[in-house]
């Protein structure tokens, strides 16, 4: 019948999939006007800050920014800051596979407390993670007398430095594997021991493919912290430029000596290493997310065949 | 049942790992705070915290860091909304940059902030002529704070947008509300708790914050300090006492913010589940 036809709305100008929309989504004005406001969170807080660090590393022209980095002090900084993470972030990812391991793998009591432990340095102030080395090894520190009396020295010295970055990067390969590992479960792993495997072999075999991006994940995130660290290293570091600066610590120097050029020279590269981390990040996120999907089809795929 | 437990080998040796770690690295030397807290007696450790200028600090460490965790809580909250459900151009890139301040070393975001806030730099000479200061006033606190803890509520928030099923929604609008209406009865109640965790993420990191703060609040006493730059400064006169005092109360109050934290998270899976 010709009345069923509402010639006031023709198809697609008001139908019932545009009302949904509407009913279900911002207008159109509302959308723009929370994406602008975002935008401008972003430009303010984020952008800005990062173009101003290249903008003052090049304002003296490419000659001095280049010129900065082969300056012997800063050079030396680079090599501490490289040093202090190549012996914390190891150390740290082989402590988080065996954290992970034995919270993900198995129950025991004291589990939760556990887990509680190893998240401390994420919600501490960095300065007590350096204060609480300084209290026991520093010179009224409770070992800080034998120390000195056997002439060795941590705090004020690299072993410090070490200590205080392994201790704020101390959660972050651990927190990311646990999540993956417990969600993984352990079938396959289950599997390999029933057919004979020891254990480092399923460890190489099984679970490291299986955990890998994860496990770079927790890597560039801890590697990142661990190069950039400020309030923890500086409590335990003497600070002399040449000695015992990281490259954190030899930016204050430089700023707080109205060397600006080369502080932000210092200051671009450890921004450069932050802008490669966060892309490195996103893609092990895809890829995560990519083969966590691809091992659950697989999953269902092999339930389903399996089933009579 | 305890063999079914132990099924996959390495039990003892990665938990025997796992807890040495943690004791060279963590405990034994929080063991060296706590101790150290109260070898001056209880008496020194009152008159440490009480110190007028210690207290100082407490207000702008506790305090503005609640309103920069306000902050982020608006802006983080509308993020994640406009990541999980508007399409935009960019929209991937700025999802990728949320995490710029945890990569970011916090020296650098220190000198970049104080950089576009001082008087004759890039934003501060816009304020100047209108009479404001943010370099070396809390208001430049203020942003460092704000910056630090972004991406906190967004992390939180955004995961929970995106498991809201569109139904609910549609069901609302069919039984006749207002987008408005959807929004504030519909779509908000089981965000909120999600909200919250993310804002005592931010306000937990902005009081312990050193790093990109000290630089823009130039540290001036009864002003612009922040408590952890109290314990620098005690550690900088070999005051161990006095330092670990502070320490201590940092420690017991981020306590008690990530006990918060948890609790309110849980309170939120529940909701979730049920809903």
């Amino acid at each position: 019948m010709a009345s069923f036809i509402d010639f006031r709305n023709p198809p697609g100008s008001d139908n019932r999939a545009d009302r949904l929309i509407r009913a279900t989504s911002e207008p159109l004005w509302i959308r723009r006007l929370l994406i602008g406001s975002v935008l401008a969170f972003f430009i303010l807080f984020l952008a800005l800050p990062l173009i101003v660090v290249f903008q003052g590393a090049l304002a003296k022209g490419i000659g001095t920014f280049l010129k900065s980095f082969t300056d012997r002090d800063i050079l030396h900084s680079i090599q501490i800051t490289l040093l202090v993470a190549l012996i914390a972030v190891p150390a740290n990812a082989l402590f988080g596979i065996a954290a992970a391991w034995a919270i993900t793998r198995f129950q025991f009591w004291g589990r939760q407390l556990l887990l509680a432990l190893i998240d401390l340095p994420l919600w501490v102030s960095p300065v007590i993670g350096g204060l609480i080395y300084v209290l026991l090894y520093g010179r009224r520190g409770y070992i800080g007398p034998w120390l000195q009396a056997h002439d060795i020295r941590i705090i004020f010295a690299l072993p410090g430095m070490v200590l205080a970055t392994t201790f704020v990067t101390f959660p972050f390969v651990a927190r990311s594997l646990i999540p993956l590992m417990q969600a993984q479960g352990c079938e396959e792993e289950e599997a390999a021991l029933t057919l004979g495997a020891g254990g480092f072999d399923i460890l190489r075999r099984i679970t490291l493919p299986k955990i890998k991006w994860g496990f770079f994940y927790g890597l560039i995130l801890c590697n990142a912290r661990a190069m950039g660290e400020f309030g923890a290293v500086s409590v335990v570091s003497a600070k002399i430029s040449g000695m015992t600066n990281t490259m954190p610590l030899e930016i204050e120097r430089l700023y707080t000596d109205y060397l600006f050029a080369s502080a932000f020279a210092v200051a671009s590269a450890l921004s450069l290493l932050a802008i490669v981390t966060l892309s490195l990040k996103t893609l092990a996120e895809w890829e995560n997310k990519r083969q966590f999907e691809a091992g659950q089809r697989s999953t269902l795929e092999t339930t389903i065949e399996t089933l009579p | 049942m305890s063999r079914k437990r132990h099924i996959l080998p390495g039990f003892h040796l990665s938990l025997g790992w796992t807890v040495t770690w943690l004791s060279l690295i963590v405990l034994v030397p929080l063991a060296a705070l706590i101790g150290k807290t109260f070898s001056g007696g209880w008496h020194h450790f009152w008159e440490t915290v009480t110190d007028p200028q210690v207290v100082a600090t407490y207000r702008i460490s506790f305090g503005l860091s609640l309103v920069a965790a306000l902050i982020n809580g608006f802006f983080g909250f509308l993020s994640a909304w406009i990541f999980a459900r508007y399409e935009f151009p960019g929209r991937k890139l700025l999802e990728a940059a949320t995490d710029l301040p945890f990569a970011l070393p916090t020296a650098v975001a220190g000198i970049a902030l104080t950089a576009l806030y001082s008087p004759n730099e890039w934003i501060g000479k816009y304020l100047a002529p209108l009479g404001i200061d943010v370099a070396f006033t809390p208001l430049g606190v203020l942003i460092a704070m704000t910056f630090i803890g972004f991406p906190f509520v967004v992390r939180a928030v955004q995961p929970v947008i995106t498991e809201l099923s569109a139904d609910v929604e549609e069901a609302a609008a069919c039984l006749g509300a207002s987008r408005w209406q959807t929004i504030r009865h519909v779509v908000l109640p089981p965000l909120f708790p999600a909200l919250l965790t993310g804002v005592i993420m931010a306000y937990g990191r902005a009081v312990g914050e050193y790093g990109s703060i000290v630089f823009i609040s130039g540290n001036i006493p009864f002003k612009t300090e922040i408590t952890p730059l109290m314990i620098v400064s005690k550690l900088e006169q070999y005051d161990y006492t006095g330092a670990a005092a502070i320490g201590f109360t940092m420690l017991v109050a981020s306590l008690v913010i990530v006990l918060i934290g948890n609790k309110l998270q849980s309170w939120g899976n529940r909701f979730r589940k049920h809903s």
